[in-house]
């Protein structure tokens, strides 16, 4: 009692300060309330980690071997001393009681406070598989945990880091210069998808796998698995098994808020703070990643900085800055992969409202994306050149009015600010030299493309076409387009038109350029090819879908999100919602057996109509997404398979009963029709398919308004193509004729094949073929000595990796996510009836 | 609290990003659940205002989706219809909280008093 008085009466009264938590956000605010009131509080930190404060966020040069740990330090002892702030490190709060205003340690140290504030930041999130508490399973959060992964890179071998996010990648890149092999596990299928779009992304993974690491992304953990009391490998919920010396886990973080919850503190995701930073006690503040203010949680330490001065404006009611209150942060993220530059910021979640400038340049592997609203910069992405991320980031920050830089924003401060005349694009094109070279790709000068417009290309596709700027990434399409101007003014003529809004490439460009290219991957294509846009349109990702899959037979994997919903769902939407099924009915011949199994099927699922359709199927109506799996279980069960009478793709061969019952019949009409959809069910083409096989030339199978049709002769068969009954009627032009059944099939599977990796997405074989004429038709199929069978070859193998019935593995279980709810609702009170 | 202002739909990871999943609701109308490619969820009433397609089958593309039926494009973002069509989506407030989906439950289930 009476020393600590007499110490007491010494010195004016002060108020006691404790401080749970000596990281960068407690020793920060302490450091806001010294500056402003040294006298006010005596202070009491409390760490958890038995050391003096450092920069956490420069854990990951520290793995990488770049910076020492005491080149990271913030607070030396030396700090603490000075100050006369007592550090209690390694002895965490265990608890706080607020009626008696202390905290107590776990060592069981019980301290007063007046003030108490809580910075106890944010703890890893550890998802709840098995295996998680085995030895060598690692977060990433403290200098332990370097420790620990450091120890494991002495001894070398493979790493898995599961968690594709900032701390993640920063840990795989520590362990992968510290020589281990490195395996990143990634839920999402984009790499720091909170912070990258799509096309970013995606250039982060192809660097980080030339840099030698694994990355899986989409990859969902089932199990860390453990082998003499050590983990041992982590498997993966579709099978995979990767082995695995040490398990980094940096899946996410989760604000501390266990301490503050004990305590009674009023928390939802955070401990809820208003903008002084003081909690539902009005003795009690926090500050950090521990917070929720205005719903918002941070996981970044950029805005500890601005709670910090809030939180001591409030503590010692003097304000240095005049501020009123914290009023929340915008934030921004660099990657600290050293060679690696990635820059976000805002909110860049695209299309709608927003409007993007997108920019590209393959050669240099850069993406730019700025998204903008009303005039100011409201998110922006940058891979590969991050320089401007600053201007951007402020010009964000200060909301400010971008309409007069416009034009050249997206290529930064110096050629946005540069003046008036490089700020128009024209007249920046218009000053440079004429040996200036216009496209890398191909080495064409700007005095070139001026003469190949003067000589008489008027369009960008004429200037491609004859001297090939801009015809190989395109990146050079701006430069082209304003030489068009300049040089013609009004006279410029609209070239063919692109693909979509989003590409200035058309169908052909891009077709030939993903051969060319070998881009096998629909953000590679967007970033080779200069998209705009950060993930395309409805448009062009059902086509560039296709594309590949023609390209790339065997080896592309189909992307079911840019499929239309009937493909995805493998049946026909109709007005309600509801779908259609057709079972595959070869040639148009059925028996009872299938005719049971579907009469079957319209009773058990209510279906509402069946029809029989122009096709010669039978047409299944009102079946709901959710029955779509047991409705083709039910028909594979009676041998039926999907009849693709929802695709892009081959519909059906209609056909007469021929020779065989026909007293008119000259062939095998039905035979042949059956063989022809044995053939070529299931390939995927630019639209629909339809086939057809008359037995003579009453031709009742109206073969000749079909996209392939066979009329039979005594001689042999007649071949027809590019016929259509839709809103234009056309009537087929003969390809040619030939005198056996084989050659038949053999020339059908060789002008499909054409077809396929010709016509435009979209583009039936009647419109394709008035484009490109009966004659080139002919001369790529009959000119070459042997091209029909190279066609029909390439046919055939594309078809070994499509002849594969959809329904069935929908049926045993396969993507259920496409036809379940998520739940049903049920109003409080009500029951099913 | 939680549990009664916002309802709990599960883990994100049932969303596929760029794929939309559907909660129908007795008594009212069905809500679409998106993800988009860059990892943001959305939910709005799974109806498009010209004639009533189900918005949760379209193509989902930057925060819009394009409807299966006659393809008129719907903001996930305020439910806006895009491009040269008018029209509006009711929209659900949706929160994703530890990797788990949750609606405003009185938007949700209060729908159909109106």
């Amino acid at each position: 009692m009476n020393a600590p008085a007499t110490f007491d009466s010494a010195r004016p009264a002060r108020e006691k300060l404790v401080v749970i938590g000596n990281g960068m956000a407690g020793c920060r605010a302490v450091e806001e309330i010294l500056e402003r009131d040294r006298e006010r509080f005596d202070v009491v930190i409390f760490g958890a980690e038995p050391r003096v404060n450092y920069n956490r966020i420069m854990l990951s040069p520290v793995l990488a071997g770049e910076k020492t740990f005491d080149e990271i330090v913030l607070n030396t002892a030396e700090w603490y001393t000075e100050n006369a702030i007592e550090l209690i490190a390694g002895d965490p709060v265990d608890h706080i009681d607020r009626e008696r205003k202390t905290v107590v340690s776990r060592s069981g140290r019980v301290e007063p406070y007046d003030k108490l504030l809580i910075a106890t930041g944010s703890d890893p999130f550890i998802i709840p598989v098995p295996g998680r508490d085995l030895p060598g399973v690692v977060t990433f959060r403290d200098l332990d945990d370097v420790d620990k992964m450091l120890a494991a890179a002495d001894l070398g071998g493979n790493a898995v880091v599961i968690g594709g996010g900032l701390l993640g990648l920063e840990a795989a890149h520590g362990l992968s210069l510290r020589g281990m092999n490195v395996t990143v596990i990634h839920l999402m299928p984009t790499l720091m998808e909170r912070q990258l779009d799509e096309a970013a992304g995606w250039l982060l993974k192809q660097e980080l796998e030339r840099r030698g690491q694994t990355i899986l992304t989409g990859a969902d953990t089932e199990e860390i698995v453990g082998k003499d009391g050590h983990v041992d490998a982590v498997r993966l919920k579709d099978g995979r098994e990767i082995p695995a010396d040490i398990v980094v886990m940096a899946v996410g973080i989760r604000p501390a808020t266990r301490l503050a919850k004990t305590g009674g503190l009023e928390c939802e995701r955070g401990i809820l703070v208003d903008d002084h930073m003081v909690t539902s006690d009005p003795d009690v503040v926090a500050v950090g990643e521990c917070v929720q203010h205005r719903g918002q949680c941070y996981g970044l330490v950029a805005p500890l900085w601005e709670m910090c001065r809030a939180l001591a404006d409030h503590l010692t009611e003097r304000k240095l800055d005049g501020s009123g209150g914290y009023q929340g942060s915008v934030t921004s993220t660099k990657l600290k992969v050293s060679g690696i530059d990635v820059f976000s910021a805002g909110d860049f979640s695209g299309g709608g409202e927003g409007e993007d400038i997108v920019m590209r340049d393959a050669a240099r592997g850069v993406y730019k994306r700025l998204v903008l609203k009303e005039n100011r910069i409201v998110g922006a992405v940058l891979y590969g050149d991050t320089a401007d991320g600053n201007w951007y980031f402020d010009l964000l920050r200060k909301e400010e009015d971008i309409s007069d830089m416009r034009e050249g924003l997206i290529f930064g401060q110096a050629f946005a600010l540069g003046g008036g005349a490089l700020a128009d694009s024209n007249a920046a094109v218009a000053a440079l030299s004429d040996d200036a070279e216009i496209c890398g790709c191909n080495g064409v000068s700007k005095g070139k493309v001026v003469d190949t417009i003067l000589a008489g290309a008027c369009s960008l596709d004429a200037v491609r076409s004859q001297c090939k700027a801009s015809a190989s990434c395109g990146s050079c399409t701006g430069l082209v387009e304003s030489l068009l101007a300049l040089t013609l003014g009004d006279e410029v003529q609209a070239g063919a038109s692109t693909m979509c809004k989003c590409t200035s490439f058309g169908h052909d460009d891009v077709r030939r350029l993903i051969l060319e290219k070998e881009l096998k991957a629909i953000p590679q294509v967007m970033q080779e090819l200069h998209w705009t846009t950060p993930d395309g349109c409805a448009s062009c990702r059902p086509a560039l879908n296709y594309y590949l899959l023609c390209a790339w037979p065997g080896e592309y994997e189909d992307d079911q999100k840019s499929r239309f919903v009937n493909e995805r769902l493998h049946a026909n939407i109709q007005k309600d919602g509801t779908y259609s099924v057709v079972p595959r009915m070869w040639g148009g011949i059925t028996n009872p057996r299938e005719l049971r199994a579907i009469a079957d099927v319209v009773e058990k699922f209510d279906a509402r109509m069946v029809k029989v359709t122009g096709g010669q199927r039978l047409d299944i109506f009102g079946i709901r997404k959710e029955d779509l799996p047991a409705v083709w279980a039910d028909l594979n069960a009676a041998g039926m398979v999907s009849g693709h009478a929802y695709g892009k793709s081959l519909r059906t061969v209609k056909t007469c009963v021929g020779s065989e019952w026909c007293r008119f019949g000259t062939q095998d009409s039905t035979g042949l029709g059956v063989k022809l959809e044995q053939m070529s069910w299931g390939s995927w083409m630019p639209h629909k398919f339809k086939m057809a096989v008359s037995g003579c030339p009453r031709n009742c199978a109206e073969a000749t308004i079909k996209d392939f049709g066979v009329v039979c002769v005594d001689s042999g068969y007649e071949l027809h193509i590019g016929g259509n009954g839709g809103i234009k009627v056309r009537a087929t032009d003969l390809l040619c004729k030939v005198a056996t059944e084989e050659e038949a099939l053999e020339t059908c599977a060789a002008f499909i094949q054409l077809y396929r990796e010709d016509a435009h997405y979209l583009e039936r074989t009647a419109p394709w073929l008035e484009r490109k004429g009966l004659e080139w038709i002919k001369a790529q199929m009959f000119d070459g000595l042997d091209a029909v069978r190279q066609l029909a070859a390439r046919f055939r193998h594309s078809q070994k990796f499509m002849q594969d019935d959809p329904w069935a593995k929908r049926a045993a279980g396969e993507r259920r996510d496409l036809h379940s709810h998520l739940a049903t609702v049920v109003p409080a009170g009500m029951e099913y009836a | 609290m939680m549990e009664a202002t916002w309802l709990d739909l599960g883990p994100i990871t049932q969303i596929e990003p760029g794929m939309a999943a559907t909660l129908p609701v007795i008594g009212g109308d069905e809500i679409a659940v998106f993800h988009t490619m860059r990892g943001e969820f959305y939910a709005l009433v799974n109806k498009c205002p010209h004639r009533q397609g189900p918005l949760s089958q379209g193509i989902v593309h930057g925060d819009s989706v394009t409807c299966p039926l006659h393809n008129w494009r719907i903001s996930l973002k305020s439910g806006q219809v895009l491009g040269d069509d008018e029209g509006c989506v009711p929209t659900i407030p949706l929160k994703i909280d530890c990797g788990r989906i949750y609606l405003l439950r009185e938007s949700v289930v209060g729908q159909k008093a109106a």
